[in-house]
């Protein structure tokens, strides 16, 4: 009964959003003159970036992604004050069979090379696809290997908070550092440079990289909190 | 600038992006399993990212990023403003799943069983 109920109601939800969707149309410009062509423009022309979505992500909405960090910061704080556990209680890792050896010999050969891509990933963020949020992921992803992998390794929780408060002072104190250049909060201070350099966009680089670490940092404390409950 | 006509694909990437949000809501809706309601919302976040970047679409555009290639071929690029958008919403999805897990480890922890029938305290 309460399947059928659920369903008509999901069959009406759909329908109406499906008609307003297919009549908005698909693939073709919505607004003659969008903000878009601005941030398109002004990427190019004032801040020599070549990844758009990067430029809009850093500098044209910077504050949000201040905040975005932030959540994600207070995410992670509530999940450590959830699962909290005096010290003597922590378990042992709740996974339920132990590694075979091509998976132990594998990862070892595998571990640098996920943490130089994602590196590689975030540095090049204003360059390329990808950027810090991707890069931090993928750098978690190495630890999560490294962590299924070999019962008894651990990541130190002191430098992961340290790497993870340090990066975030710096998406602050960048964004102070506007204030004494003379102009605003976030402000985009250095010079841009030449469009397509890796040396480019200003403190666009130093932000996203800073991103890197932080959400690598606490990916990775996530990952440790959660695969070390004791069922 | 025609918006009564429509290719099939057109249809199905909407179309199965709607239908990836009703599943994941029909899940959180129906399912006993805590786990599973979880699942559930996450699957919505899926649905509602995939909706929000086809909006931005534009038929025949690419990626925005002025790579030298692009320079010398100048052509039309499709909207960045939903996938920035869009950036922000999976990593806001990702905080929202992983303190959803937590309480549900804890009141697995509590009561020891994840089916919300037989949670009674908030009941009445």
């Amino acid at each position: 009964m309460k399947k059928i109920i659920v369903i008509i109601l999901l069959g009406t939800l759909g329908f109406y959003t499906a008609h307003t969707f297919f009549d908005i149309g698909f693939g073709f410009p919505h607004f003659e003159h969008g903000i878009k062509d601005v941030y398109l423009q002004k990427t190019v022309s004032d801040l020599k970036v070549s990844n758009t979505v990067t430029s809009i992500v850093v500098n044209f909405r910077g504050f949000d992604t201040l905040g975005e960090v932030t959540v994600l910061f207070l995410a992670v704080t509530a999940l450590g004050g959830i699962l909290y556990k005096r010290r003597h209680e922590v378990g042992e890792r709740s996974v339920l069979f132990s590694a075979s050896s091509i998976v132990t010999s594998g990862s070892k050969l595998l571990f640098p090379a996920i943490i130089l891509l994602g590196v590689y990933v975030f540095i090049h963020g204003h360059l390329s696809p990808g950027g810090g949020f991707q890069g931090g992921t993928i750098i978690a992803t190495g630890f999560l290997l490294m962590l299924l992998t070999y019962e008894n390794y651990s990541v130190n929780h002191t430098v992961l908070s340290l790497v993870e408060s340090l990066a975030g002072i710096a998406f602050a104190g960048i964004g102070l550092l506007g204030f004494m250049h003379g102009g605003t909060f976030l402000q985009n201070f250095i010079e841009p440079g030449v469009l397509n350099n890796l040396f480019s966009g200003g403190v666009i680089p130093i932000i996203y990289i800073m991103v890197g670490f932080k959400v690598g940092a606490e990916l990775t404390g996530v990952i440790y909190t959660v695969l070390h409950e004791k069922g | 600038m025609n918006n009564t006509y429509f290719d099939l694909l057109d249809y199905m990437i909407y179309g199965t992006a709607i239908l990836i949000i009703l599943i994941g809501l029909y899940g959180a809706l129906v399912k006993k399993s805590l786990i599973k309601i979880v699942i559930g919302l996450s699957v919505v976040d899926s649905g509602v990212n995939l909706l929000i970047v086809a909006i931005g679409y534009l038929k025949g555009g690419t990626a925005p990023i002025f790579s030298p290639g692009y320079l010398a071929n100048p052509i039309k690029m499709v909207d960045p403003v939903p996938q920035a958008l869009v950036l922000t919403a999976i990593v806001i999805g990702f905080g929202v799943t992983a303190v959803a897990l937590a309480l549900v480890i804890r009141l697995y922890r509590h009561h020891g069983t994840l089916n919300i029938d037989e949670i009674k305290d908030l009941k009445w």
